[in-house]
């Protein structure tokens, strides 16, 4: 149900985004999507990678903060409203969005990554609406 | 004007004599009073009556800011708690404060001694001063206070923190005189400077001291509120400010040895060093009740002359401060030591005890950034969690210093690790 999304500190300093970027490469990953949230101070980079496991492991390696992340992809059809409907059971249930990228927009179809509040909960209410998510494996078949 | 002229101008022999006397007094009133003394004199084998003047002074055990620490609250008080009529405290290096107590004999001393200071720098009973040291624990505020009230002056007990209100009253009031930190009393300036307010003051003189300053930031007062600005020494263990203070020909401070016997020692050996030799400098108090100290390691470096000031006072005259021979620092007039910062990160438990202190001076305020590594244990993929984290090292160190601080989360490894001794310290002030 949950995907693995790669998460990295960065100091809001010149080339080091680049830096990190260029630790993936050498390693092979590709990124399937990302966000940079920004601090005056600092940076969050979150990704989802071809291989989460194995970027964590180079970062960590060369030094920077690097965390594994469940997250959710959700799959939502390309038609108005979509993204507010599925909102509309998290806020029902009182849960709260931590924070939201988009994944892709493919075919016929938009997607989303979000991590919400209580993730457990969460995963279990929007299965019972019928929500479709993608598994780390669909995430490689699909976008890699 | 000398205040005191029998105690400020006598002779060399006339003083050493005064400080022989009230050195054996001392040596006996701890001796009694005090068992951390007496067991320490033990252990060296003396006793009060080996103790015959002056010249035995090298004698006698040291004290260390430690030791007050040690025996907190008032292991070391010499008078009973009913005739302590005072308490004031300053920030230990471990979180306890060091507490300091003052009999009423104690506190008419302190006053005269800052009477003194106050008239080196010409006011007189005839100004309106205003004190702006922190009143509370501190001991400038009521120190400052203190002298300036014993002086006759009219004292306008300001405190710190309200600039605004300072300037109204400086200019309404037509004060003369001000007691603060030196980089304060530039902000003040600057205050002042922006509002076009300086030819409407009556300022001309200013008493600065509890934080290092240059010969250079003394004429940059000096020219800015064309007034005349000095120095003034103490420290809260000794008794506050006052126990020594430049006069118009700033060349030294004069320390007020009648009641507190300077020597200069070197820190490494802490053997008594050649009169004129800069080292670290020693205080025995020669007429405190609640807390006479015997030879306290101040941990600053100078030198001492004796020779005559061209003022005509005799007393004996301390360099400006050349470093410390411990990692103090004073910021906003607070004493911080790094390991302060540390101990409180352990405390902590979250983060890794990697830090850095980069101390600054923005529009003459001292700022205190601390950078701490983010590492993996609270590493989070959410702002707001980094957020609540910095705050709350922010809080806990603010709690432990007693200082507002900066915090800035760098990337792991990347602060300097301990090889022998690590630098935690980049102070960009250049004090010294």
């Amino acid at each position: 149900m949950f995907i693995k999304q790669l998460s990295v500190f960065i100091e809001n300093q010149e080339g080091r985004l680049e830096e990190v970027l260029d630790v993936l490469k050498q390693e092979q990953i590709s990124i399937i999507s990302l966000s940079l949230a920004d601090t005056s101070e600092y940076g969050l980079l979150r990704m989802i990678t071809s291989n989460p496991e194995a970027g964590q492991n180079a970062l960590k390696e060369k030094g920077f903060a690097a965390m594994l992340t469940d997250v959710l992809a959700v799959k939502l059809s390309h038609q108005v409203g979509k993204l507010q409907e599925v909102l509309s059971y998290v806020c029902k249930a009182g849960l709260n969005v931590e924070y939201m990228y988009a994944l892709s927009n493919k075919d016929n179809e938009a997607s989303i990554i979000c991590k919400i509040s209580n993730a457990d909960e969460a995963a279990t209410l929007l299965k019972s609406k019928e929500v479709e998510f993608y598994s780390q494996e669909d995430i490689m078949k699909t976008f890699c | 004007m000398i205040w005191n002229e029998t105690k400020e101008c006598m002779s060399r022999d006339e003083m050493e004599f005064l400080q022989s006397k009230r050195l054996v007094k001392t040596v006996d009133r701890v001796y009694h009073n005090v068992e951390f003394y007496r067991k320490k004199m033990q252990q060296l084998g003396i006793e009060p009556g080996d103790i015959k003047g002056i010249e035995d002074l090298h004698k006698l055990p040291f004290t260390t800011k430690n030791d007050l620490r040690d025996t907190y609250p008032f292991g070391l008080f010499a008078a009973p708690q009913s005739e302590i009529v005072r308490i004031h405290a300053s920030s230990g290096t471990t979180g306890k404060a060091t507490v300091v107590g003052y009999t009423r004999k104690d506190l008419d001393i302190w006053s005269e001694c800052v009477a003194r200071a106050l008239s080196q720098a010409g006011v007189t009973r005839g100004d309106i001063i205003q004190v702006a040291y922190g009143y509370g624990l501190f001991t400038g505020g009521l120190g400052a206070h203190g002298g300036a009230e014993k002086l006759g002056a009219m004292v306008v007990p300001m405190s710190t923190g309200n600039t605004k209100k300072l300037t109204t009253m400086m200019k309404d009031f037509g004060v003369t005189a001000i007691a603060c930190t030196p980089s304060y009393l530039l902000h003040i300036a600057e205050v002042l400077e922006e509002v076009g307010d300086i030819p409407n003051i009556k300022l001309k003189a200013a008493v600065c001291g509890a934080e290092p300053w240059t010969d250079n930031m003394r004429r940059q007062i000096e020219e800015k509120l064309h007034i005349k600005a000095f120095d003034i020494y103490g420290l809260s263990e000794v008794m506050g400010p006052g126990v020594a203070c430049d006069c118009e020909y700033h060349k030294g401070l004069h320390v007020y040895e009648d009641h507190f016997l300077p020597e200069i020692i070197d820190p490494d050996t802490l053997e008594p060093m050649e009169k004129g030799e800069t080292g670290e400098l020693v205080f025995t108090t020669l007429t405190k009740e609640g807390l006479p100290l015997l030879r306290y390691r101040t941990k600053d470096l100078t030198s001492i002359s004796y020779d005559k000031c061209e003022c005509g006072r005799t007393l004996a005259r301390i360099s400006r401060f050349k470093g410390r021979s411990d990692d103090m620092l004073i910021i906003r007039g607070v004493n911080v030591f790094p390991s302060q910062i540390e101990a409180a990160l352990l405390e902590m438990g979250e983060v890794t005890p990697h830090y850095m202190m980069i101390v600054d001076r923005q529009n003459n305020l001292d700022t205190l950034e601390i950078q701490v590594e983010v590492d993996e244990r609270f590493f989070s993929d959410e702002i707001k969690s980094l957020e609540t984290l910095s705050k709350k090292i922010a809080h806990v160190i603010q709690n432990a210093i007693g200082l507002a601080v900066k915090i800035k989360l760098v990337a792991p490894k990347t602060l300097e690790r301990s090889m022998g001794k690590a630098v935690h310290v980049i102070d960009k002030r250049k004090l010294i």
